[in-house]
């Protein structure tokens, strides 16, 4: 029994740092056919800029004065949109190649970039570039580690062992952060756009939807659910210029199992794997639960290669058809 | 150069061997390149002649990387399949290598763990490619499962420092690291020929110009054309009726032994292998070198491994902690300005001076790399 509960309880911070590691992944994946290899360190960037915020370090914005709360949840906002306007910033140079070429046409006469939108492979090579530059960069001008955010609220109890309420609370933030992305992609001009994109880039393009700016939108929304999950776990983790990496395997996989569909595949991945980790790392330790979760994503794999999405898709399908 | 090499075809095993040599996939079928290559290799002969100890022992340091380029060059450039595993291949080779050859004393067990650590990465991308490629894993899904099957390891043998990862005399060590592997040596009870210092300069350097002679004659046969026509649409190829998951395999596996020999020559060099080889950072050196080099060439590689690993001791007794950001920036402006590498680039150049020089010679530098232009 004790066990039992022990289990359910761990279950949703594995649950929240799955989903959260993943949806910024997938969104810019999903729609841009973007792999960002710098992903973890888009998350980086959240957590540095929600510590530097948190304790001042940000001038003329002094979140720090904010009482309780505020401060650490206006530190977390503001980092959300910091990562995003930098995604916004890395989009326009790198994905699109849209300043670079701009700045070509006057001076050489013809573009010199051809936008990464769909291109796999180079898009994963260029970020994995962007993401070398990055962590080094950071840990030139900021140091090995900036200073900490405590963990808001205390300790929750249950049968003689306790867990963080933040912990809990997390799994939480990741479920409305999903039901909010329901409701941008079905209930939005923008999520209208941006599925439109998904479904037939030059026929949307025809229909008069402005394609350009809605990668440019879907990525700036990537990286601000990035830095967003930066954010959340900066009180948790040691703020350094490598801890990106520690959310990169969660994502992959995530990413992989789910599938194309976001919201659904994320929440399907996000919900079987944190059954996987809580199970495995529980009773066997960390790295038995790291190797579950690799040993789920190739079976899964190689039984539903669209991913846990498209059983949702086939379901739905049936049902569509027995109507 | 076709006719020519038709010609030279039927002229006896010199013939068939140049024959052999050259093709549509490999740059560099024309005399002038081979002339060229000759000073190249000479310069590589005498090194030890003219530069200082440790440059020569640098040097085989970075020869036995650029096996670990040329790997990833075959399964990413030429079959198209981007793995970020190469350096999991080359880990697993390494350990395996330091296991044996620290139990087995004697150039025996050196001998053994070479082979046995190179059979031991082949099997491991094997395992890992059926699951992947029979598993009918789409090429986005493969580079990001090598990647996880990298990140995997590295957590795996980070927390190997106790005493029950001891295998034999052999601790894995932790993040720590095994030290104390010995070099490699053949002979039988006492060894006539140990690969140390000047000695693994030239084992490495007559691994490099063998394997990269080897994949000119590997890449211009008919397989592999086969696996160019992978690269370049799967669909068709498997249409045309062949067995696109068994190349795909096949090369994957081939690949992961390549880099297993790598890995054995790196620690031989080193005489310690830790973790941090198997770090993201490290994981991402090998792409590097093929696609700055020239992912769909055999040289740019091995050129980009020399000059990048030259580059980036250069700059890290220069600029310190700014080399890997100076290397990163390499990486995405070629990428993004010069996507076929380096060393196209540098030929295409050659080839246009050529042109507007003498309008009537044409260059033979310049010969059709066998891509389909989109």
């Amino acid at each position: 029994m004790a066990v039992g509960l022990d289990l359910l309880v761990q279950f949703f911070p594995n649950f929240a740092s799955i989903v959260l590691a993943a949806t910024g992944l997938a969104i810019i994946f999903g729609i841009m056919g973007i792999i960002n290899l710098a992903h973890g360190e888009f998350i980086m960037v959240g957590a540095f800029s929600t510590s530097l915020a948190y304790n001042g370090g940000i001038p003329f914005l002094p979140i720090d004065a904010l009482p309780g709360l505020g401060r650490l949840i206006g530190a977390m906002l503001f980092a959300a949109l910091v990562t995003a306007l930098f995604g916004l910033l890395v989009e326009r140079t790198i994905i699109s190649g849209a300043i670079p070429n701009w700045i070509a046409e006057r001076t050489v006469g013809h573009p010199v970039i051809t936008p990464l939108y769909d291109r796999l492979l180079d898009s994963m090579v260029a970020t994995w570039g962007l993401s070398l530059i990055m962590v080094q960069t950071f840990r030139n001008v900021f140091g090995n580690s900036l200073s900490g955010v405590p963990i808001p609220f205390g300790k929750l109890s249950y049968g003689n062992s306790s867990i963080g309420l933040y912990q809990v609370l997390l799994a939480g933030v990741a479920a409305l952060v999903l039901v909010g992305l329901y409701l941008l992609f079905v209930r939005t001009d923008y999520g209208m756009r941006a599925r439109a994109t998904i479904q037939n880039e030059s026929m949307a393009q025809s229909l008069g939807v402005n394609t350009e700016r809605t990668y440019m939108a879907t990525f700036a929304l990537g990286s601000g659910l990035a830095g967003l999950t930066g954010a959340l776990y900066a009180p948790l983790l040691s703020i350094e210029p490598g801890l990106g990496a520690a959310f990169l395997v969660d994502a992959f996989v995530a990413v992989v199992v789910g599938g194309s569909s976001v919201v659904v595949g994320t929440l399907l991945s996000g919900g079987l794997l944190g059954i996987v980790d809580t199970l495995f790392s529980n009773v066997y330790g960390t790295f038995a639960g790291r190797i579950a979760l690799l040993i789920v994503a190739i079976v899964l794999i190689r039984f539903i290669p669209e991913g846990l999405s498209s059983l949702v898709e086939r379901l739905r399908e049936r049902r569509l058809e027995v109507d | 150069m076709a006719t020519e090499s038709d010609d030279t075809a039927t002229r006896g095993p010199l013939g068939r061997l140049t024959a052999a040599l050259h093709g549509p996939n490999t740059m560099g079928n024309s005399r002038r390149f081979w002339y060229l290559f000759g000073v190249a290799v000479l310069l590589f002969v005498f090194f030890p002649l003219y530069m200082l100890p440790s440059s020569v022992t640098n040097m085989s340091q970075y020869l036995s990387l650029a096996l670990l380029a040329l790997s990833l060059a075959v399964v990413w450039g030429y079959t198209g399949v981007l793995s970020f595993g190469q350096v999991a291949f080359f880990g697993v080779a390494g350990y395996t290598y330091g296991i044996v050859a620290i139990n087995v004393t004697g150039p025996l067990g050196t001998m053994a763990g070479l082979v046995v650590a190179v059979g031991i990465a082949a099997l491991f991308a094997a395992v890992l490619g059926y699951f992947m490629f029979y598993g009918g894993v789409s090429d986005v899904y493969v580079t990001i499962l090598t990647l996880v099957v990298v990140l995997v390891l590295k957590t795996f043998l980070d927390q190997t420092a106790g005493d029950e990862w001891t295998i034999g005399e052999a601790a894995l060590g932790g993040f720590n690291g095994m030290p104390g592997i010995p070099d490699l040596a053949l002979g039988i009870g006492e060894p006539f020929l140990v690969f140390d210092d000047f000695t693994l300069f030239y084992a490495a350097l007559l691994a490099v110009l063998l394997t990269y002679l080897g994949l000119r004659v590997l890449l211009n046969s008919d397989y592999g054309r086969v696996m160019v026509a992978v690269r370049e649409d799967e669909d068709r190829t498997e249409m045309l009726g062949y067995d696109v998951k068994r190349v795909k395999l096949t090369v994957f596996t081939f690949g992961g032994a390549l880099a297993g020999l790598s890995g054995v020559l790196y620690v031989t060099y080193f005489n310690y292998i830790s973790p941090s080889e198997l770090s993201l950072t490290a994981a991402s050196l090998p792409v590097i070198w093929v696609a700055v080099g020239g992912r769909k060439t055999l040289l740019g590689p091995i050129v980009a491994t020399i000059f990048i690993e030259r580059l980036g001791l250069f700059l890290s007794v220069n600029v310190g902690d700014w080399a890997f950001v100076i290397n990163g920036l390499l990486l995405l402006v070629i990428v993004l300005l010069l996507p076929e590498g380096l060393v196209p680039g540098f030929r295409d150049l050659v080839s246009w001076l050529g042109d507007r020089r003498s309008e009537g010679e044409t260059d033979d530098t310049a010969e059709p790399t066998g891509e389909v232009v989109e």
